[in-house]
């Protein structure tokens, strides 16, 4: 490659919203329902039926755009997007073109370099989502699941301001953290509920004019989305290499085969005639209605690390960690309330549980365990009725099924054992079993003390206390 | 008193009296249709059973004293494009051959709980684009006056049934005139009531910001009492208002005194016929005798109203029967190639010509680089007309004109020029796109026989003085001449002697 | 007639609307839907330079609903009408 490229990213970013209800009828939004059990006449495009619009999916897209600095369009319509694709009911989507929720705002993201800059955001615009279509390759047919047909969404358009992956990721985990703050969505890749399309062009280095885009869709995880990126700039300057120029189209991402493929058919005109929906009426934003939403805004991440750091003796770094995913920071404030020492919380969310999350690539808002029972088996370890090896194994099994830690210890047995008659008795057995060791240790090998109370933990099945153990070695020899 | 005879008031007085019973009254109505429905095709789907069950059960609460209402155990028919759970409903459309709504509209609800006896669904111009119900996919529905005439339309179906007696009252929809232009071909009342009096919940959308549904009935106080039924404030429709004043029957007094009516001199010039125009006129001294204040006076933009309309009508209406694809209910074709095609043929052979034409115009009309040109500019002038209305009310009470500038075409004349066709609706289109109520009531007849209707257009939410202008009218006139069917004996239809 | 229609734009429009015209349908499109351009066109002698375009003719706004479940598992009866339906879904050609 003789030239130096730039690439020039804008997000287009869906987020559904954790409404209790679908956007314009009382259908339950609940995830994972048998296919079409949560519908009705209006969210499968029955005749005659009519939208009527949700209020708490206004309240949580006026909440995302004042914290992501937008203006709040005072007089908003919806519009109808026209196409047809059967997962689409109406064949029309009811979305906003020409007068979205919240325009012209921002938000900061670090760059790789360690400096800050800000990506701007377009537009915010509230819309339906649309149902799912499940492929029968038996068959040779699809079939329609109207269950997810007119879930809330709201597209944040970003503007095109983004340079590399790196900044794409890091303007995507802004996002998300600010949305999760909002309480607006869970914002999870892998189940869909944000997902991100990403526009992107190439330009040489240090002109102004950009480069024509292509739209990548179907990317669902960083990896993928980062991966897409590098794939689309180098096709892109291959296409530009080698003569050719870059046509403006939608593209596939397949992550399995890492290629994109157009998306474009002759059936897919790709002109949505969008006007306003006569069936619902605009909305007027008050002052009033706004100074509601606003009180409502909950602490923010600056303002929680702050507070962190006045109120916890815990190393910056946690804070960084915790503060970092909303649910994080809520069981840790709500297992810290539950009496435990806010040192011990953030090493087991630091420690085992960033560990286990990352071992079963889960997202802090799949965590299961309470943080009743987190702070409980604090209390355990602290008041050494177990071990720590001990209290690792219980974790593993409350972050699977969110056990009661006292229930489980009971149940299972596995209280430290406490009785020095009984430890006695079996440190005498390790001891006349293993003569070798007994002689290396008088010896003067300090090594084979642990070999010792590795064979008594063992003996004992991990209900010991090493320290116990260790100290009664050593008077015993 | 012939029960067949009676108004729909005066039918349920009886049942309320003991006289008769909704029982009795269904089981003659469906008699009737039995025997005469064949020559005017005023139906498309008949509920004969449903409509017996129906009456035993009201017929049970009314003598319980549950139901009590003044259309209490009354037989009416609905037109086509009105969901009725469990009953088909077309659109008189093959698309919707075999289409079972699982649910009832709001305005049939409203019905029901008033004790309304649902005799069965009424013909329409095809998902009510027409002017003469000849689009419909189910035949022609023929004017009971003279068989030889069409209905009009697209409510076509409704005015013909009352007009011949095949029900006491109908409801239709309206969103170009298609209440009050079959009204007036029919001789019948009809009403369009004010945007978002009436729940559109389950009508089928043609033009979803002009569509209203309302009365066809035999006489105003009867239109009166319907559409106080039919008005409620329904949370399913965010178009739906919640109005205090709908005790529409409170204005049903003959007192015009100091009324000041309008009438534009745009509604009496060019392509008026000569005996429609003298009708109107005669019908406007009527009420001049009875006190009003009548005027002439200049409307504007009228020819300005039927190319607005036909774009935003068009334009939503592509739209709206996007839905209609093969997928979820309906007609699919029988043999296709994968999606595209299968949505292409099932809609090809699904809709009719009329219906095709309207989703062609209206899709290109939205589509890029034509927005604004044609889709904005109508709305534009929407605007536009909506002032002049504005204007015009704050000078007068009523607006006062024909419905159409002609009596019932003969069938098969008027589709084969769709643009003349159009420009018949020149005096009712205006009243849809300014969200106005507007109201038909007879007032004569021509030389061949065939009725007249006089319009009476009012101001937003003015229902109660138009059904005032309208009933002390009604009381002016010979009583005869009031009777809708005064040439319709005993079902047959053709040119009086 | 001022607006001439093409081969093309008919194509496309049927497209866009999912039709399928016999090429005498064409034909007849290709000359009503001129002629209608033509009436419309008359739009084009009002000056509305300044008017606001009036999609809604009330000035109602700001009508919600509560976030609130109402209905509950009706897919026996969604499924009713379906043309064809498997294992309580629609079923359409594919669109893999």
């Amino acid at each position: 490659m003789s030239k130096q490229y730039e690439t020039v990213i804008g997000l287009e970013v869906h987020v559904e919203l954790a409404t209790r209800t679908k956007i314009f009828c009382g259908c339950s939004t609940a995830f994972g329902a048998a296919p079409n059990t949560q519908t009705c006449p209006v969210c499968t495009g029955m005749p005659g039926s009519l939208p009527v619009l949700n209020k708490q999916v206004l309240e949580y897209a006026i909440a995302v755009g004042l914290a992501t600095g937008c203006d709040i369009t005072r007089y908003a319509k919806f519009d109808r997007k026209n196409y047809f694709y059967p997962d689409n009911p109406q064949n029309y989507q009811i979305s906003q073109l020409y007068l979205p929720i919240c325009r012209n705002g921002g938000v900061e993201i670090e760059t790789e370099a360690g400096g800050k800059k800000t990506v701007g955001i377009h537009e915010i615009h509230m819309e339906e989502d649309a149902g799912k279509l499940i492929h029968d390759e038996w068959e040779d047919c699809s079939l329609v699941d109207y269950n997810r047909s007119g879930v809330p969404l709201i597209e944040i358009v970003s503007e095109p301001d983004m340079r590399s992956a790196e900044e794409v990721i890091a303007y995507l985990e802004k996002l998300r953290q600010v949305i999760q703050y909002l309480g607006a969505s869970d914002c999870k890749l892998q189940e869909g509920s944000m997902r991100a399309d990403v526009n992107l062009s190439v330009r040489e280095a240090g002109t102004e004019a950009f480069g024509t885009r292509t739209e990548m869709k179907n990317l669902n995880s960083f990896r993928a989305i980062t991966r897409a990126i590098e794939g689309e700039r180098e096709r892109q300057i291959d296409l530009l290499e080698a003569g050719e120029s870059v046509v403006q189209e939608t593209r596939r991402w397949d992550d399995a085969k890492a290629e994109s493929y157009a998306m474009r058919s002759k059936e897919d005109a790709q002109d949505y005639r969008y006007f306003p929906d006569p069936d619902l009426v605009p909305i007027t934003v008050s002052d009033q209605m706004l100074a509601k939403i606003r009180e409502k805004q909950p602490e923010f991440r600056t303002e929680k690390m702050a507070r962190y750091k006045a109120e916890f003796d815990i190393p910056d770094y946690d804070i960084e960690i915790i503060t970092g995913e909303k649910p994080l920071a809520d069981l840790f404030e709500a297992a810290v309330a539950c009496g435990a020492s806010p040192k011990k919380v953030s090493n087991w969310l630091m420690g085992e549980t960033l560990r286990l999350m990352k071992e079963q690539e889960l997202d802090a808002g799949d965590l299961r365990f309470s943080p009743q029972n987190l702070a409980k088996l604090i209390a355990l370890t602290e008041k050494k009725v177990i071990n720590s090896s001990v209290a690792k194994e219980v974790f593993e099994v409350m972050f699977a099924e969110n056990v009661d830690p006292e229930q489980y210890v009971e149940e299972k047995g596995l209280k430290t054992e406490n009785d020095e008659g009984a430890l006695k008795k079996v440190l005498e057995e390790v001891i006349a079993a293993n003569p070798q060791s007994v002689e290396d240790y008088r010896n003067g090998k300090e090594k084979a003390i642990g070999f010792l109370v590795g064979q008594t933990m063992k003996a004992m099945k991990g209900k010991a206390d090493p320290g116990t153990v260790n100290q009664m070695l050593r008077e015993l020899l | 008193m012939d029960i067949l005879d009676m108004t729909a008031l005066q039918l349920a007085a009886a049942i309320k009296q003991g006289d008769t019973t909704a029982v009795e009254a269904a089981q003659q109505m469906l008699a009737r249709i039995e025997a005469q429905d064949k020559t005017y095709n005023c139906y498309v789907t008949v509920d004969a059973e449903g409509a017996l069950a129906q009456a035993k059960a009201v017929q049970k609460r009314i003598e319980a004293g549950e139901l009590t209402g003044p259309l209490a155990g009354v037989p009416v028919a609905l037109k086509d494009n009105l969901c009725t759970e469990g009953l088909r409903t077309t659109c008189s459309s093959r698309i919707l051959h075999n289409f079972v709504p699982t649910y009832t509209a709001e305005a049939v609800k409203n019905l029901q709980k008033a004790g309304a006896v649902i005799l069965g669904k009424t013909n329409m111009d095809e998902f009510a684009m027409g002017s003469t119900t000849e689009t419909s996919a189910y035949g022609v529905t023929r004017n009971p006056h003279n068989t030889e005439h069409v209905p009009g339309g697209s409510s076509g179906g409704s005015a013909a049934a009352v007009a011949a007696k095949e029900c006491f009252y109908a409801i239709g929809s309206d969103t170009g005139g298609s209440i009050r232009q079959p009204a007036s071909y029919c001789g019948v009342v009809g009403m369009k009531p004010t945007y978002g009096t009436v729940s559109r919940y389950g009508l089928i959308a043609y033009g979803s910001s002009l569509d209203q549904i309302g009365p066809l009935t035999k006489d105003v106080a009867d239109c009166a009492a319907v559409l106080e039924v039919l008005t409620s404030h329904d949370e399913k429709d965010s178009t739906s208002i919640a109005r205090k004043d709908t005790n529409f029957t409170e204005a049903l007094t003959d007192d015009i005194k100091g009324l000041r009516i309008g009438i534009p001199n745009d509604y009496l010039g060019e392509g008026l016929d000569g005996e429609v125009r003298e009708a109107i006129l005669c019908a406007a001294d009527v009420l001049r005798e009875k006190g009003a204040v009548v005027e002439r006076f200049d409307l504007s933009l009228v020819e300005y109203a039927i190319p607005a309309y036909y774009t935003i009508a068009a334009a939503e209406a592509s739209s709206n029967l996007e839905r209609f694809d093969g997928v979820k209910y309906g007609y699919r074709t029988k043999d296709y190639a994968g999606l595209h095609n299968m949505y292409k043929k099932s809609r090809s052979e699904g809709f009719g010509e009329e219906v095709k034409r309207r989703i062609m115009l209206g899709s290109f009309v939205l589509s890029s680089g034509y927005y604004d040109a044609y889709y904005l500019k109508a709305l534009k002038v929407k605007a536009l007309i909506k002032k002049a209305f504005d204007d015009a009310f704050s000078k007068y009470d009523v607006i006062l004109g024909p419905a159409a500038p002609t009596t019932a075409p003969k069938l098969g004349e008027s589709l084969a020029d769709p643009i003349q066709m159009y420009l018949g609706d020149i005096y009712t289109i205006a009243v849809n796109l300014a969200g106005l109520p507007g109201i038909c009531l007879p007032c004569g007849k021509d030389s061949r026989g065939l009725p007249i209707g006089l319009q009476l257009i009012g101001d937003c939410f003015q229902e109660k003085k138009l059904i005032r202008a309208a009933y002390s009218y009604q009381q002016g006139r010979k009583a005869e001449e009031m009777t809708c069917v005064s040439n319709v004996e005993n079902g047959q239809g053709g040119e009086p002697a | 007639m001022a607006n001439i229609i093409s081969d093309e734009t008919i194509e496309y429009v049927g497209i866009l609307a999912k039709l399928e015209l016999s090429d005498a349908e064409k034909e007849q499109a290709k000359a009503d839907m001129g002629r209608m351009l033509d009436y419309i066109d008359k739009l084009g002698e009002l000056d509305t330079d300044g008017v606001e375009p009036m999609s809604h003719v009330f000035s109602a706004e700001n009508v919600f609903r509560e976030d609130v479940v109402t209905n509950g598992d009706d897919r026996e009866r969604l499924l009713s009408n379906a043309p064809q339906e498997k294992d309580g879904m629609f079923v359409v050609p594919p669109t893999f």
